[in-house]
């Protein structure tokens, strides 16, 4: 997975099947510091991320599967799997 | 998934009969300011797309699932039309 | 997939024993305006591709799913012989011109 930070969103009527009912966000790679990288990747939100959120993207098509709960292998590669609260932070209070 | 603008197409007639009847775009990947990112590639349309449309499309194996019945032979596949894009206004994006 | 023009034919008589008998291509990647680049590639042909053609070339194991091609050991397939390219609202290049 790779961190990255939520930067914008897309409304698409015509796309593939697997995409029907699916939040398309894009997202941008980031360093750990949150310094955006080259490249721009569209990915499905299974957990409520927004703009700004830094997040963590799964681009691989059996793990999107599972994810998604489809039960075959689908045209669909980069999920948003996680919202980062902090890297290398102290847990306060769990 | 990737951004992409499809800049032309490209016509076979002698190819791999699992990609019959499908078009094959030229396409330009993009970052969502149009900003251009890397090498042209040829991709496989399967939402209708049209040239100057932004579009977004899946590389590696997951281009070859667009159909239920069968896989085809390849590894940039256009999976849906953008007919909207929002970014943050601050253009940090 | 990339666009490619063929350059030559790889003669090869030590290779694994599944790629015996394919055609191995030498491809030199190209532009929609199909002018040389300094990038090559070898390529398993599908497709019947001869030297000079300008081809789709597609990589990855997407390769392999050409049905012919399923058990071969290739990350690079040919898969169709280009006619014409339009490009820009212009035919930039057609076969045999």
């Amino acid at each position: 997975m790779i961190l990255c930070k939520v930067v914008g969103s897309i409304v698409a009527t015509i796309k593939h099947d697997s995409y029907d009912n699916q939040k398309i966000l894009l997202v941008r790679p980031v360093t750990p510091e949150g310094d955006l990288k080259s490249g721009t990747i569209v990915a499905v939100d299974t957990v409520g991320a927004g703009e700004g959120n830094i997040v963590l993207v799964a681009s691989e098509g059996r793990a999107a599967m599972e994810i998604l709960g489809f039960s075959a292998r689908q045209p669909l590669r980069s999920v948003i799997v996680g919202i980062v609260d902090c890297i290398d932070c102290e847990r306060s209070g769990g | 998934m990737k951004l992409g603008r499809i800049t032309g197409k490209v016509w076979a007639t002698a190819k791999d009969p699992k990609l019959n009847s499908l078009t094959l775009y030229v396409m330009q990947p993009v970052d969502e300011h149009d900003k251009l990112l890397g090498t042209e590639l040829i991709a496989v349309d399967t939402v209708g797309s049209r040239e100057g449309d932004l579009v977004y499309w899946v590389g590696g194996a997951e281009a070859t699932f667009p159909f239920h019945d069968r896989q085809i032979p390849s590894d940039a596949t256009i999976v849906g039309l953008v007919d909207r894009l929002d970014t943050q206004p601050d253009g940090t994006a | 997939m990339e666009l490619g023009r063929v350059e030559g034919t790889v003669v090869s008589t030590a290779k694994a024993e599944r790629l015996k008998g394919r055609k191995l291509l030498l491809v030199n990647l190209v532009g929609p305006d199909t002018k040389p680049s300094t990038n090559h590639v070898v390529a398993v042909d599908a497709v019947g591709a001869g030297e000079g053609e300008v081809v789709i070339v597609v990589r990855g194991s997407s390769a392999r799913q050409v049905d012919d091609l399923a058990n071969v050991p290739t990350d690079t397939s040919i898969v169709a012989i280009v006619d014409s390219i339009d490009y820009g609202g212009k035919t930039v290049f057609r076969k045999n011109s």
